[in-house]
């Protein structure tokens, strides 16, 4: 299997806080990979390492075999290729639905307006939001709003799609929407990386489960090995609580 | 008795106003005009200054910066900062002496011009102050996704960033423009032929300050209340949730759930 990411020896601090110490990981085409973990475990930061939102202190990412961090390397031109769903949405609140998923393929793939508005069109109707094109995000709901930010994401047609907690700030009613969502991407094949508390959602979707704490990765696996049998103490207190 | 005077007194100011201003109106309206040309295009010009003297300021250097944008955007505080406590620092009056009789020689210009340039570069001034906090004031995480979706940090700021800065600010840039009506009063004393200095010109030709002064503050309550409506009615405009559909559009309906 061919490996979209490598990371090797990734660490980060923020001053004296170590959040990476000396991460190992890496992911391959078609892989949908859960990163779980308590709070300040350090699985936001890796995330938003991988599409340089945070620049690490020391290590390297490869991408397709090219070291992301190295000064040559066209930061926008790697975003690019790289999708990211937030937690708290970010839709561009000057735009409408539409236009959030069109500036991106005008002013950074360079694509035009025609093909820009199909593609839009098609990713809205793929996530139920089509009928709202012309909405503002303002007048939006949760639900309503990531799954829009996973049309925008998916119109820049991202070989890896990063998701930083899509469902925490959503009330219980709407989860549902947003994962069945990223459930259909997740069978389609695309890559993804969701950093999640949706336990079921790991346990059910995802191809490769990675359990992070304390800023290492503890233990890694199939869903099926880290929920029945997970290997390490830390593991096994991390999932009772969420498992009961 | 007293009273009775008074009243007369004021029936008489108030009469002898209308008839300045009635005998008088072609003059005032000239300054009216010259006022709110170089109110309205000061504030104008001062908010494009203010936009890339703000808009500058604001972009924070990065670490991935090459060395010479690194070197630039240290420069470009600098000068900025120095160009924005100048000009907040002065009075416009003592800016207007100054630089019209400094660059006179140079320029050989003429009052209005002068007058028009003053209040551009003194208004950019508080605008590149107005334009950077609007520019703080916009959630961090509009620059976050624009910037995951490979968005350059100018493409950022002039698609995403600075439409809501604008929007955000909009308040705070009418009130410039209102107090450029009144402010440009000063600049009188560069012989602009606005309202100030028309009224000064009547009230001197017919020795009755009082009643000229009164009519000159009448205008300009009228020009300024009438200015602030119209913000208002932008303002709220600008704050209605937005629902108009292009024609092009490909769905007919927002059917809100």
């Amino acid at each position: 299997m061919e490996n979209i990411i490598t990371i090797k020896n990734l660490k980060k601090s923020f001053g004296s806080l170590d959040v990476l110490r000396d991460v190992q990981f890496s992911v391959g085409k078609n892989e949908v990979i859960t990163l779980i973990g308590s709070s300040g475990s350090g699985k936001s930061t890796l995330l938003r390492c991988i599409n340089l939102l945070e620049v690490p202190d020391s290590g390297e990412i490869l991408f397709h075999e090219q070291n992301i961090l190295e000064g040559s390397i066209d930061v926008n031109k790697h975003r690019s290729a790289v999708g990211m769903v937030f937690q708290s949405f970010n839709l561009f609140s000057n735009m409408t639905v539409l236009n959030n998923c069109m500036i991106g393929q005008l002013k950074v793939l360079g694509r035009d307006k025609e093909s820009s508005q199909k593609k839009a069109m098609d990713f809205l109707t793929k996530v139920g939001m089509d009928k709202f094109a012309h909405s503002y995000p303002d007048q939006l709901s949760g639900g309503q709003k990531q799954r829009v930010a996973i049309a925008r994401a998916l119109c820049m047609d991202p070989e890896v799609l990063l998701f930083d907690e899509p469902t925490s700030a959503l009330d219980p009613e709407m989860v549902g929407d947003v994962l069945d969502v990223m459930k259909t991407l997740a069978n389609e094949g695309l890559t993804m990386i969701v950093v999640t508390h949706e336990m079921g959602f790991a346990r059910d979707v995802s191809t490769r489960v990675v359990f992070m704490d304390k800023g290492v990765i503890v233990e890694e696996g199939p869903p099926s090995q880290i929920f029945t049998n997970p290997q390490q103490p830390r593991t096994k207190e991390f999932l009772s609580r969420y498992l009961g | 008795m007293n009273l009775l005077l008074s009243a007369a007194a004021s029936d008489n100011l108030l009469l002898q106003a209308v008839n300045i201003f009635i005998k008088y109106k072609s003059l005032f309206w000239y300054g009216v005009k010259i006022t709110l040309l170089i109110s309205l295009t000061g504030t104008v010009i001062g908010l494009l200054v203010g936009l890339v003297v703000g808009g500058l300021r604001a972009m924070e250097i990065e670490p991935r910066d090459p060395a010479p944008v690194k070197l630039f955007k240290k420069l470009w505080a600098v000068l900025s900062t120095i160009y924005v406590e100048f000009f907040r620092g002065t009075p416009m009056i003592v800016q207007a002496v100054f630089m019209y009789y400094g660059l006179k020689p140079m320029l050989h210009w003429e009052p209005i011009p002068a007058a028009i340039f003053i209040i551009s570069i003194n208004t950019g001034s508080y605008m590149a102050e107005i334009i950077r906090a609007g520019i703080q004031s916009v959630d961090k995480g509009q620059i976050e996704a624009a910037r995951s979706i490979g968005m350059t940090s100018i493409q950022t700021m002039r698609y995403v960033v600075m439409p809501q800065a604008i929007k955000n600010s909009f308040p705070s840039i009418g009130n410039e423009f209102v107090v450029n009506i009144k402010d440009s009063s000063v600049l009188n004393a560069i012989s602009v032929t606005e309202l100030y200095f028309q009224s000064n010109s009547i009230a001197g030709s017919i020795f009755k300050f009082k009643e000229t002064f009164l009519v000159t503050c009448f205008i300009y309550l009228i020009l300024t209340f009438t200015t602030t409506r119209i913000l208002y009615y932008i303002e709220k405009r600008l704050r209605m949730p937005r629902s108009s559909f292009p024609a092009s559009q490909t769905v007919n309906e927002v059917n809100h759930l």
